[in-house]
């Protein structure tokens, strides 16, 4: 019934509103010298207003951006990222800046003719010619970043990780002392064994099992990928990382690590965001906050698709072997 | 009977004698209409698209007020609303939607915007009204065909809203649907009874779309009038015309991706799934992918985003040019541009997927194709905005909105730049910058398209005019409320936001983004409400706006040589006879600053 009321409120105000507005427009229904004059004026205010509302973002809401990149290939993306916005924000500036101008300075004159302006092959030319070089650039220095993002296939002792999602939660499969996962298969799951391990495969035995990620600074770590019920997506944001978890077949992504957790909240950039956050949970009443990366899921999942996390942790190369030296092997959970 | 009496004493006005008039009913109305066949089962080009605008609008409501609900969540999850307990029953509690419903509106919002909206609610009706009459034709080429495409429309607009009504909820997998969420209800609720739906409804939708399509195709080609070559017509046709090929090209390709969905959940085949455990068994399901989905998906998917851009795009060169009184600039680039973006559009699907999983080199093609849009897409920018400079710009309210959309299309294009390449994708890749991006440079734009085509065309389709004051208010709210929501959310993206999160409170590291989140619904709710203005002018209007004039635009264009008066058959007498483009604005040499295709050209005079 209370909806009934809302939409009967709604068909009321909209009467109301015509009601108000047709006492007041006697005249044309077309628009005169006079609005054209108003309405261009307003193209100009609303202008002002739009270039107002990006640098105020831009100001405002700098510090909330991720703070620098945590891994070496993300350094890649953040300047070709850095270059992109640049190219963006120019063409941005000028083509708005020339639409907005052009509706208050052309705004419509009884008895002006406009221009009788059809065509420039010369313009056109130099439209097309332009952004199709600016592009070209773009695409090779993209994918040249791709290129050395994606190919994971010159790592040297890579470590690798296998990252395994499920509703709703994350869990992690190193590959131990051999440095090689052994086989599994959602038909495995059994008790304990979550992952269905293929504990008959020797490679399996000593992987190590965990809930939390742990990473070595300056060492590649190749992620593999497996889903056992639908889609989810890995994001890692601090490292530019992100990959799909696919049920049926196994993903691939991998970076290298260049900021412990440690060093990443001593960035600067970090210590503002967190500042800030800090200030809105003293605000509230809530604890405050201390920097740590995450594995967020990044596909929608069901329900609990917004709060899927997994906890990451990056140390220096000593401190990760001690800490992977002391989980338990797959052989040791299972038995 | 004729009551276009007031035509402005303008050169497109033809002269018309009664006799003529009954001349014409006598050899072609020899049947009564009943209502029944005028109102409802019409084959009338002019009433079918009539009711593809009143249904388009209806679902518009109900996407629009979808995102106010999840918006209010969005902004102050934990808090209870009056309204969110009013319209949600069952699936809030105490006021606070549950995250199921949350999946669900969000999908159907979307579902709802794309597809029923913006394609069926924008081409439909501008297809329909305007081929007809901007090209010279009695009719589409099969008014049957055309009756049964809208009557499919609404059968699945029905479908659809009743899929809102089932017990477990409405498909709740995202408006892209991918399996096996969208297989499996052990996975979420909405994707039992209500995915079902979903895929009926989209089904029947595709075959409407496809008679549709199929209609204006054989309809431009065939029934222009005499002189009326292919490079005279206006844009709208153009655009109209190139969007249904592109919709025949990809719409049957999802529905072959829905037809092996409905058989993986309902007949146990293994297209697109493939070792699942969930709650505590192993499915039987062996060999599918998921990523099969989503290449068949997104090969509608992305042609589909132009689907809805396109239309738009002819609607705002056609309503730029006449209100600038000037020819559009690069007629034959535009086209050119129209041609080049729907082909491009075909071959990018894959940037929608460069994380999912596919080989990395086919990331790289992709990137490539994706950013040649770029190109063409600029061409068409700066055309428009030349075609502003040194005009003599009238400031309707279609103009406002067509002004609107370059400026949207421009920065919501522009970010496209990001997300069509692959390296940059990865980090922002289904977070809200992906959100701002799309809604800016397809929902936005689109939806300016298609109020502005509503201002410009309203006198057209119901004789009346909308009122110009409320046109102005609704534009101007709309504007501002439009970028305040979409271009902060560029940042909570960038701060790593991943879409779809029902709340953010799991993460302290999103504590900071709240504040943004509060003030884009704010703006959202301002942006929904301004819609109020538009639906009362637009439905007020067709019974109390002031009565049109014969060509109140002064515009080029056949369709404003017909009587305003609805007739079968568009015009009393012979079809005209054109003999020069639409675009003659200002031309030197004529008194007028237009001159209607249907003059003929002066001795001496240089066809443009």
């Amino acid at each position: 019934m209370t909806a009934l009321f809302y939409v009967l409120l709604a068909i009321v105000i909209g009467i109301a509103i015509w009601q108000v507005t047709s006492i007041l427009n006697l005249k044309s229904a077309i628009a005169t010298e006079k609005d054209n004059n108003t309405q261009g004026i307003l193209f100009a205010l609303f202008g002002v207003f739009f270039y107002g509302l990006m640098i105020f973002s831009f100001w405002k809401y700098s510090v909330i951006l991720l703070p620098d990149s945590a891994s070496l290939e993300g350094e890649q993306y953040d300047t070709l990222y850095l270059i992109t916005m640049l190219l963006i924000l120019v063409v941005q500036a000028i083509t708005q800046f020339l639409l907005f101008y052009f509706a208050f300075k052309y705004r419509g004159i009884n008895g002006r003719k406009a221009l009788f302006y059809a065509d420039s092959h010369k313009l056109e030319t130099i439209w097309t010619v332009v952004p199709a070089i600016v592009l070209a650039g773009l695409v090779l220095y993209g994918l040249t970043v791709w290129n050395d993002v994606m190919d994971s296939s010159d790592a040297e002792n890579p470590l690798i990780i296998e990252v395994y999602a499920k509703q709703f939660q994350w869990e992690a499969r190193y590959a131990g002392n051999d440095n090689e996962l052994g086989l599994a298969n959602v038909r495995n799951i059994k008790g304990i064994n979550t992952m269905g391990v293929d504990m008959t495969d020797k490679n399996a035995l000593d992987d190590v099992p965990t809930r939390e990620l742990h990473l070595p600074k300056g060492r590649k770590v190749i992620f593999k990928f497996r889903s056992q019920d639908v889609l989810h997506s890995a994001y890692m944001p601090h490292f530019r990382a992100q990959m799909n978890c696919v049920p049926g077949m196994v993903t691939e992504f991998s970076f290298t690590p260049s900021m412990t957790t440690e060093e990443m909240r001593a960035n600067e950039k970090t210590i503002n965001k967190v500042e800030g956050i800090n200030k809105i949970r003293a605000e509230k009443g809530e604890d405050p906050y201390v920097f740590d990366y995450l594995l967020l899921c990044n596909k929608i999942c069901g329900a609990s698709h917004y709060n899927m996390q997994m906890k990451i942790i990056v140390e220096e190369k000593a401190q990760f072997n001690t800490w992977l030296a002391g989980q338990k092997t797959m052989a040791q959970v299972v038995q | 009977m004729v009551s276009w009496s007031k035509n402005n004493g303008t050169s497109c006005s033809i002269i018309l004698t009664t006799t003529l008039l009954k001349n014409y009913n006598m050899s072609d109305h020899h049947h009564k209409e009943t209502f029944i066949t005028k109102y409802v089962f019409s084959t009338d080009h002019k009433m079918i698209s009539k009711q593809y605008l009143v249904t388009g609008i209806f679902m518009g409501i109900i996407g629009v007020f979808m995102s106010m609900l999840f918006r209010l969540q969005i902004a102050w999850p934990e808090h209870s609303f009056s309204i969110i307990e009013a319209f949600l029953g069952r699936h809030q509690d105490g006021g606070v939607m549950s995250p199921d419903i949350y999946l669900a509106i969000v999908t159907i919002h979307g579902t709802i915007m794309v597809f029923f909206v913006l394609t069926a609610g924008l081409s439909g009706t501008f297809s329909n009204l305007l081929i007809p009459l901007q090209i010279g034709a009695r009719d589409m080429a099969s008014g049957f065909l055309n009756m049964v495409s809208y009557w499919l429309f609404f059968l699945s607009s029905v479908i659809m809203v009743i899929s809102l009504f089932v017990e477990a909820g409405p498909a709740s997998a995202g408006w892209t649907i991918y399996p096996p969420l969208s297989a499996l209800p052990q996975a979420i609720p909405g994707s039992g009874m209500g995915m079902t739906l979903w895929l009926v409804s989209m089904a029947i939708f595709i075959a409407s779309s496809l008679l549709g399509a199929l209609n204006y195709i054989v309809t431009v080609l065939n029934l222009r009038t005499v002189g009326m070559k292919m490079t005279r017509l206006p844009l709208t046709i153009w655009a109209f015309f190139i969007t249904a090929i592109i919709g025949v090209v990809s719409f049957p390709v999802l529905l072959s991706a829905a037809l092996l969905l409905i058989f993986d959940r309902s007949f146990g085949t293994s297209f697109y799934l493939s070792d699942i455990f969930i709650q505590g068994e192993v499915l039987h399901y062996q060999g599918g992918s998921p990523v099969l989905f989503e290449h068949l998906f997104w090969f509608l998917g992305h042609p589909e985003v132009y689907i809805v851009i396109l239309p738009a795009m002819g609607i705002v060169s056609e309503i730029i040019a006449c209100n600038s009184r000037k020819p559009i600039f690069g007629y034959r680039a535009m086209i050119g541009s129209i041609i080049a973006i729907a082909f491009l559009s075909t071959i990018v699907w894959g940037h929608h997927m460069f994380v999912s999983g596919m080989n990395p080199f086919l990331g790289s093609v992709f990137t490539f194709t994706t950013l040649l849009i770029a190109i063409p897409s600029a061409v068409k920018a700066f055309n428009w905005i030349t075609t502003l400079w040194k005009g003599n710009l009238q400031m309707n309210p279609a103009m406002l909105f067509s002004i609107g959309f370059v400026s949207t299309f421009i920065s919501g294009g522009l970010t496209g730049l990001v997300l069509g390449d692959s390296a940059l994708d990865i980090n922002v890749h289904d977070t809200y910058f992906v959100v701002a991006h799309f809604h800016l440079v397809m929902g936005v734009s689109a939806i300016y398209g298609m109020f502005a085509g509503v201002y410009h065309w309203f006198p057209k389709m119901f004789g009346r005019m909308m009122n110009k004051v409320l046109g102005y208010w609704h534009f101007w709210i709309t504007v501002i409320a439009a970028y305040g929501v979409f271009f902060p959310m560029h940042f909570i993206g960038l701060a790593g936001l991943p879409r779809r999160y029902y709340s953010n409170t799991a993460f302290p590291l999103f504590d900071d983004v709240a504040d943004v989140n509060i003030v884009i619904t704010m703006f959202a709710i301002l942006g929904g409400a301004a819609q109020i203005i538009f639906l009362a002018n637009f439905f007020i209007s067709i019974y109390k706006g002031k009565k049109a004039g014969q060509n109140p635009w002064k515009s080029n264009t056949l369709e404003w040589t017909t009587p305003i008066e609805h007739i079968h058959g568009n015009w009393p007498g012979e079809i005209p006879t054109v003999h020069r483009w639409a675009y003659d604005y200002s031309k030197p040499g004529h008194e007028e600053d237009f001159v209607c295709q249907t003059t003929p050209l002066k001795e001496g005079e240089e066809e443009s």
